[in-house]
């Protein structure tokens, strides 16, 4: 008898040990022969942790699972309380266009031959028959834009590496995934590392980089410990190493580990970062695909881009960019958290209004009471009302809202949520994870909270005080973290005017 | 109190498995900490001199990263999240719970040592939000009553 069962963090946070150690203790018990298999998440949060038991039809599903309902999993399944049926068939995965996604939740993270037999490394394979500058023409045919948030277009990106003279060059994964309400990441490096370590290779090869380096945020345990497996594991197969699959050039990666500092998610702070430096961000020129880690040339992609390349050789550029909307092409891992119904992780084609993504896929808030404000982008992205729910989900058409899509996280909030002390916590954040190299964000950050609460305490002759601080920062920042945190202090202020007038009201 | 010679030793041998890496100071860090539960000031010159580096940069990395510890922390840390997905699902009225039950604010160590409360600004369980962190177990949907059990079992 063959189970699944996620090792994917939320699975954890949710029980999922205790189901593990549940089923083989019953299988020990009832001397019943147990392939459990720790795997990746299917992404549908709010069912985990979700057992998938395999049979001639396919994956059935059980969730969300608890030590007492693993008994039943051992005998009638059609009547267990908690069968879902069959996995594939369920709404949430039918769907989705799960291209980068496509083996996370469906193979063991570690287990190379099961990787390949999904596909895993024919990306690859198809590289090294290509020249570096054939890689980098597919990558950028494919309209693959940085998903880290910025959305610049990653094939520009190689070749302004791959065009650089230099001894070494280097590969950096940005794995520092701190915005709330993204877990794309953390995802695929628990479920599909083997991915992300075949697109830093393709990298590689494409611009002439012979090592990789994947900056992990010290939140992440699991996938920490997930990725250091499947490094190993890639370089004991020769994936890794001197010659890459025994034909190619060297190219080796580590993992490294962050230290609790939200702005090293920044692309300079997290090179110095890397080099052992206090995380503060470098002013831009020389752009690090010039001069990055250690001065040389290096590739900075944020996870999710890196990942999704594999796909994107192996089915071709053409594949990849005919889905999409306008400037945004390709699929995209919409992370759905908050208080929503349906949680977790949904890859699709750019394209999506925000109402059915929140209204139809998350299916509402979990509270029941009425959607009052999406927050897309993190920390530093803009609360949306509903009456901008039509805006279709790519980086122009956001941007065009005041907006950003960012690395595609929302956080739903209902009615009960105070949008004055949303703003003042953007500041407050800004003023905590504040580098400080820069004025306007390490001081505008401080005066932000404040004049936030002097309007919270009903003087309104503030308001255009903050309007002038935001303006500020947002031209004045060395970095995302000072030039964005405006966009959920404006956002706020301009689409919830009523929540910065209660005070004043009251006093009245 | 440390003995300062059992210290210089064991850094030592953290410091000789990382030389030679291309930016070693974050994995000593981490070893270091990993080993003694913080940064012993008395370590800093040596991992200093260890990088050819000054001791004061070596304090500022230590200081600029949350991470890092100048003193031990409680018996226990609980991390709770304090980011935006956590706060729809109502982590603020959590947080002020867990406050007022351990008698201590953000960063503080309970009177008897055995729990330290920290901040966390996101653990990527924002879709089973209010997310924690108890002693590196990953807990999510967590609520007052699950907060008076995991405290319950850690006083």
């Amino acid at each position: 008898m063959k189970i699944y069962l996620p090792l994917d963090s939320a699975a954890v946070a949710l029980g999922a040990d205790d189901v593990a150690a549940a089923i083989l203790a019953h299988a020990a018990k009832a001397g019943v022969q147990v392939d459990l298999i720790r795997h990746g998440s299917r992404g549908m949060v709010w069912l985990e942790p979700l057992a998938e038991v395999e049979t001639p039809q396919g994956r059935i599903g059980f969730g969300p699972m608890t030590p007492a309902d693993v008994a039943g999993l051992f005998g009638d399944t059609n009547t267990h309380p908690k069968a879902l049926g069959l996995i594939d068939a369920l709404p949430w995965m039918v769907g989705q266009t799960r291209l980068t996604f496509a083996r996370c939740g469906v193979i063991n993270p570690l287990d190379i031959k099961d990787y390949r037999a999904h596909g895993g490394f024919a990306g690859l394979v198809r590289a090294l028959d290509m020249t570096s500058a054939d890689i980098v023409a597919e990558v950028t045919a494919s309209g693959l834009r940085g998903r880290g948030g910025a959305g610049f277009p990653t094939g520009i990106k190689w070749n302004t590496v791959a065009g650089a003279q230099a001894e070494r060059k280097y590969i950096v994964c940005n794995a520092d995934e701190g915005d709330s309400a993204t877990f794309a990441d953390r995802m695929i490096m628990e479920g599909d590392p083997l991915t992300l370590i075949e697109g830093m290779v393709i990298a590689g090869l494409a611009t002439g980089a012979t090592k990789g380096f994947v900056y992990i945020r010290s939140e992440y345990p699991i996938a920490i410990e997930v990725m250091e497996k499947a490094i190993a594991l890639a370089r004991a197969h020769g994936v890794l190493g001197a010659s890459v699959m025994g034909r190619g050039p060297a190219f080796d990666m580590e993992v490294r580990v962050g230290a609790g500092a939200y702005v090293c998610g920044e692309e300079t702070s997290l090179l110095n970062s890397l080099e052992g430096k206090r995380g503060v961000v470098r002013a831009k020129p020389p752009l690090p695909a010039l001069e990055g880690f250690m001065g040389q040339p290096t590739v900075v992609n944020n996870v999710i881009s890196l990942a999704s390349v594999p796909v994107i050789m192996a089915k071709g550029a053409a594949h990849y960019a005919a889905i999409g909307l306008g400037r945004s092409r390709g699929t995209i891992p919409l992370q759905i958290a908050g208080n929503v119904k349906y949680g977790g992780l949904y890859e699709v084609g750019f394209g999506l209004t925000l109402g059915d993504i929140v209204d139809k896929i998350a299916g509402g808030t979990a509270s029941g009471r009425p959607v009052k404000a999406v927050q897309v982008g993190g920390p530093l992205g803009a609360y949306f009302p509903r009456a901008l729910f039509d805006t279709p989900f790519g980086y122009e058409e956001f941007a065009g809202k005041e907006g950003l899509i960012g690395h595609a996280g929302l956080t739903v909030f209902d009615d009960s949520a105070d949008m004055l002390a949303q703003a003042r916590f953007a500041m407050e954040f800004c003023a905590i994870e504040s580098c400080g190299k820069c004025t306007p964000c390490r001081i505008g950050a401080v005066r932000g909270v404040e004049t936030v609460d002097r309007i919270a305490n009903g003087d309104t002759a503030a308001i255009p005080l903050l309007t002038d601080l935001c303006a500020t920062m947002k031209s004045g920042s060395l970095c995302a973290l000072g030039g964005f945190t405006p966009y959920p202090v404006l956002s706020a202020l301009h689409h919830f005017p009523d929540d910065f007038a209660k005070a004043k009201e009251a006093a009245e | 109190m440390l003995d300062t010679t059992a210290l210089g030793a064991r850094v030592g041998e953290i410091l000789a498995q990382h030389l030679g890496r291309e930016g070693a100071l974050l994995p000593i860090l981490h070893d270091v900490q990993a080993e003694f539960g913080y940064i012993p000031q008395e370590s800093l010159p040596q991992i200093a001199l260890a990088l050819n580096i000054s001791r004061a940069e070596v304090h500022g990395v230590v200081s600029f990263y949350h991470d890092f510890r100048e003193s031990s922390a409680g018996r226990s840390v609980v991390k709770l999240c304090r980011a935006e997905a956590c706060q729809a699902m109502g982590g603020d009225t959590v947080a002020a719970y867990a406050r007022a039950k351990l008698g201590v604010d953000w960063h503080e160590t309970t009177p008897n040592g055995a729990v330290t409360l920290e901040p966390v600004f996101c653990l990527g369980l924002c879709a089973c939000a209010p997310a924690a962190m108890v002693n590196g177990k990953l807990l999510g949907r967590v609520d007052a009553d699950k907060l008076d059990k995991i405290l319950g079992d850690l006083a």
